[in-house]
Formats: structure tokens, sequence, C-alpha cells
């Protein structure tokens, strides 16, 4: 069995009260696309953002490749070749799908004017382009604002931006829930074509079929903790719904 | 072209003429736009109706010299806006710039180039700490721009009128007056004009080409995903601010040399003057969108329709009336426009 790429131990996160992670296990190996599964409430967001670097876990350890390691912040994840695809998309509305697309790693002008501080715009929206060309989403003016584009294609957007940047893990926080049906058929290819060049693919959905097309594995949370793991093949929708809802244990047994 | 694109990159560059909108068409939309015309029917309307008077290279000296420190505060105010954020302090650190820049020039003595070239930087460091002060409150503390910059706004002040006694400090080396206060470029341009338009130019540049602007559209239109994007929203904010203080510095100092005069009790108002010159403008109080050029047009409207009225003989009074409406009425076009656009 390969070493896992990612490994998240019983990660505890409170929010003043609300305890959302109670020692969460969660296990992500290279090559591979892995469903996190749960009914709403049951963590998998949290969990996400805490291996994101958005949130700092309470208590627990986050092991990648091997290594024990710490994710103080959106850049250490990046650091780590992790990236997002986030529920709200976290993109800027108010500019353009270039921008959006280099939010954080702005492409400089070359010579002199790039270390005075002068952004390649052009350069940006030019590399922009070609992304969205190969992941097929459809833009008409790449130099419009994302806030006046429909949902599916800002969605595109922030789908295209953590696969361009990522080189290990991409997470993905319900993907293709406002998509149309073109769209999210353009997303779970993706995330094959992702798989295959060997990246790590976390997918967090609520649509069953979807999962059972696309994830290799699929690991259930359910109040906080790790309740069940499945290879697709061994297992019904009927199993991981009875997982999510509590009335099956399973942890750890298949594999 | 650049020596780092390939061949293979020419036709996607031509592909991307055709996909964006001719220049025309984006100028259209743009958001400064609307407010251009506005000032430039203003100009026609008081041209054809005084041509003598109001069309004067002189009258047109005064306009833009009434306007010049204004469009200093409102650069910087630019700035803080475009982050969702407000500064109500620059009027009050105008003043106590101009105070502390008045009393180390008297202090230092003398009437040269190298008592002046002190009392710039004593202001711009005065105004740069009332911005560092501001911005590590609103985004380390997290209190809201408007409580701390209502804050500052009153200890800046209260600060002048202590180092002050609240008696105005009257005695300004002369050769500041006589060039930076009253002097023109090649006997034309008031240096006051001039300098303001270079400040204007430099940080309208920044705002539109460089990382740094970026930055500021960024973590106004989207704070959480900036950070999320590693963008160090905590810093820039501190920057920003900094920026409008240290401007707000530079404002006191030509105010300074203007009037020969602190004119402490003289700009209470300069803070919501600069606001809604900005937002006329266009630049959004809910941030992520402005540009400076709006705000240089957002400038000029109340110096051309005060200075107007009074060329046409209409009671000065009515300006109050009439930019108050046309601040409400570039809010309201602003919001149908996004509205027609963002609707999706």
């Amino acid at each position: 069995m390969p070493e896992p790429l990612l490994e998240a131990r019983e990660i505890v996160k409170s929010f003043g009260r609300v305890r959302a992670l109670r020692g969460a296990n969660f296990t992500v190996y290279a090559n591979e696309v892995v469903a996190l599964v749960g009914d709403n409430g049951a963590g998998k967001s949290t969990l996400v953002k805490t291996l994101a670097g958005v949130h700092q876990p309470d208590a627990g350890e986050i092991v990648f490749e091997g290594e024990p390691v710490e994710i103080h912040s959106p850049l250490d994840a990046r650091r780590l070749g992790i990236e997002t695809v986030y529920q709200d998309l976290a993109l800027a509305a108010e500019l353009d799908a270039g921008a959006n697309m280099f939010l954080g790693r702005e492409v400089m002008r070359p010579g002199v004017l790039g270390k005075l501080g002068f952004i390649d715009k052009q350069a940006m929206r030019a590399r922009s382009r070609d992304a969205f060309a190969d992941l097929g989403v459809a833009l008409q003016d790449t130099s419009a604002p994302v806030a006046t584009m429909s949902g599916g294609q800002r969605q595109g957007i922030a789908v295209s931006r953590a696969v361009t940047w990522a080189s290990k893990v991409v997470f993905m926080d319900e993907p293709t829930a406002a998509l149309g049906v073109v769209q999210t058929r353009n997303v779970l290819d993706l995330i094959g074509r992702v798989r295959d060049q060997g990246l790590a693919v976390v997918l967090i959905s609520h649509n069953m079929p979807e999962v059972f097309e696309v994830a290799d594995r699929i690991e259930v949370l359910r109040l906080g903790e790790r309740v069940a793991r499945f290879r697709r093949g061994d297992v019904t929708m009927e199993d991981v719904v009875g997982a999510m809802t509590g009335a099956i244990t399973h942890d750890g047994e298949t594999r | 072209m650049t020596d780092v694109s390939t061949k293979a990159d020419e036709p996607e560059l031509d592909e991307d003429q055709e996909h964006r909108p001719p220049f025309w068409q984006r100028l259209v939309a743009g958001s400064s736009t609307p407010i251009g015309l506005i000032l430039g029917a203003l100009i026609v309307v008081f041209s054809v109706l005084e041509p003598s008077s109001f069309l004067d290279s002189a009258n047109a000296r005064n306009i833009a010299t009434d306007a010049a420190v204004l469009l200093v505060l409102a650069t910087g105010m630019t700035f803080v806006i475009t982050t969702a954020g407000i500064d109500l302090s620059i009027g009050a650190v105008l003043v106590f710039s101009g105070v502390v820049s008045a009393k180390m020039m008297n202090a230092v003595g003398g009437d040269n180039w190298g008592v002046i070239v002190v009392g710039l930087v004593v202001a711009l460091a005065g105004g740069l700490g009332w911005g560092l002060i501001n911005g590590f409150l609103v985004a380390k503390a997290r209190i809201p721009a408007f409580v701390v910059t209502l804050g500052t706004l009153g200890m800046s002040l209260g600060a002048s009128l202590v180092i002050t006694g609240g008696v105005d400090e009257r005695d300004v080396p002369f050769k500041l007056v006589t060039t930076i206060g009253t002097g023109r470029a090649f006997d034309q341009i008031p240096w006051l004009v001039l300098i303001a338009f270079a400040v204007a130019i430099f940080f309208g540049i920044v705002l539109a080409a460089t990382r740094f602007g970026r930055y500021t559209y960024a973590v106004g239109s989207n704070e959480e995903a900036a950070r999320r994007a590693g963008i160090p929203v905590d810093r820039h904010l501190i920057k920003v601010y900094a920026l409008a203080g240290t401007l707000a510095g530079l404002a006191g100092f030509l105010s300074l040399a203007r009037f020969s005069t602190t004119t402490i009790g003289g700009h209470d108002t300069d803070n919501l003057q600069a606001i809604a010159a900005v937002v006329i403008g266009g630049t959004s109080l809910f941030g992520g969108i402005g540009t400076i050029l709006g705000s240089v047009f957002g400038v000029f409207i109340p110096a051309v329709l005060e200075n107007g009225f009074v060329i046409i003989g209409v009671n000065p009074f009515w300006q109050e009336i009439a930019v108050g409406a046309v601040l409400v009425g570039a809010v309201y076009l602003d919001q149908l426009r996004r509205r027609s656009q963002y609707q999706r």
C-alpha cells in the first residue's frame, strides 16, 4: 500500500461552543480522487479549510508526504502544492477573470517596469485564456468583471485557478453546485484528467451519482469524525448514505 | 511585444483584441466617463453663458488653484474608499501637519530652501504618523474605519489646538509663499496646480497598473478572497491609510504655502468634500471599484460650479445645493448601471 500523500490525524476544531471537528481523520493518496461526503454540518468544509490553512486546528496533526507539517496560512498550503476551490469560490467580483486567476501571484512586467511594481495584465489575460480554453470554460470577455458572469462561468474560473496552480492536491468544495449539465460534465471530466496527471483530488459533494462516477475512494464524515471509508466498487449508495446518517459505521475496515 | 513572448503567443493576442470590446466601447462603459461628460457639459454651459470671463486663462487658473489641495486629499481618499474603507481624519491631519510644519520651520528659522525642505519633511511625517495609526487600528485592531478615523480626526485637531493654543501660526517662510504658494511655472501654471496634478497622475498610474493598485482593488472587492490568495491584507490596508495620511500631510504643507497661515478652523468639511469628490468620480463605497481620473472629475465639478455661479451672477450658495444633487445623482446612476450589469 502506498504512503498517504496527505493525512489529517485526530483533528479537533471548535468555533466557540460548536465542536465542528471532534478528532477527525482523513487520508489522501496521490493519483486518486477521494470523495469527502457527509450530511450538512458534518464538518466537511471545516476540515478542508483546516487543511488549506484557513483555519488552525485546536488539536491533531497534519502529515504531508510522511512529515508532520503545520499549515498556518493559505500561503503555507500553497507552498505544499495544495489548492482549494472554496464553496464561496473566493473570487474578487469586481476584478476580471485574469486578475482572479493570478490573484496573489501577479505576473510582473519584464525588466525595470516589473521591478517598479508594474503588473503584466496582457500576459495574465493571455495565460488565463489558455487555461480556460484547456478546461473548457467559455468566457466571451476575459476583461469583464467576474460579477457580470454567470454562476457557471464563475465556478469555472475558480476551478481553473486551483487546477492551474496545484502541484499535489486540489480540494474542491461542491464544485458543481452552481453548474448546468454541460458544465458539470466538464468539471467531472476535468477531475479525472487532474488525477491522471498524478495529483490528488478531494471532492466534496452531496451528489451521490457524481461521487460514484468519479471517486476512487469515499470517506464519510459524521458529526466531526470519520465514520467510514470505502473503495468504489466495494460499496453501494445505500451503504454510503447509511454511514452518513449513522446507520452503519465502518471506519478503516475496507481499504 | 516583449522578449519573453514566443511566436505561439501572437495569434492569441490577436484573439484578445477580438474578444475584448474596442477601446471606445470600454471608454463609454468606463466608470469615470459619465461624470467626465457632466464636467464637460458644465464647462460648455458656463463658456456659452459668459465666454469672456469664464474662458479666461486667469479664471481657469483660479479654479485649478482652488481645487489643488482638495485633489491631493481626494487622491489618497480614492485608495482608501477602493479598499471599502473611509478616512474622516484627513482634514484634521492636514491642519496638524501644517501646524507642526510651521512650528518646525519657525524653530529652525531662516527663509531659504533648506527650511522649506525641513518643513515639507515634517508635514509628510506628521501625516504619515496619523495614517499609520489609522491603518493599524483598522487592520490589526479591526475597529471600523469610520470610528477609527473619527477618533483620529478629534485627536489630531485637538493636538493642533494644544500645540498652537488655538491661535493660527501666521509666520511662514516668505520664500515658501512666493514660490510654491503663489508662484507659477513658466509664469503660467501655478506650482500648486502642477504639484497636485503630478500627485494625481503618479498615483493614478500606481492604482491602475501596479501590484499595489491590484491589491487595493482585491482587498476592497473581497477581503477574504484576497487573504486566501495569500495577499498580505493587513499590511496592505496599513499602507493605504498611511498613503492617505501622508498625502493629507502634503496637502497641509501646500495649504500652508498658499495661505501663509495654518487655517486651523478652515478644514472642517475637507473630509466630506474629498469623499464627495471621490464618490462623484465613480469610486464605489462598497470597495473594489475606483479610478483617480474619476476623482479628478469629481474634484473639479464642485470647483467649476462654484466659479461658474459667481461669474454668471447666481448666488454661490446654490453651489452647495447643486453639488449635493450631483452627488446623489452620481451614486444613483452608478447603482442603476451596476444593477443592470451584475444581475445574472
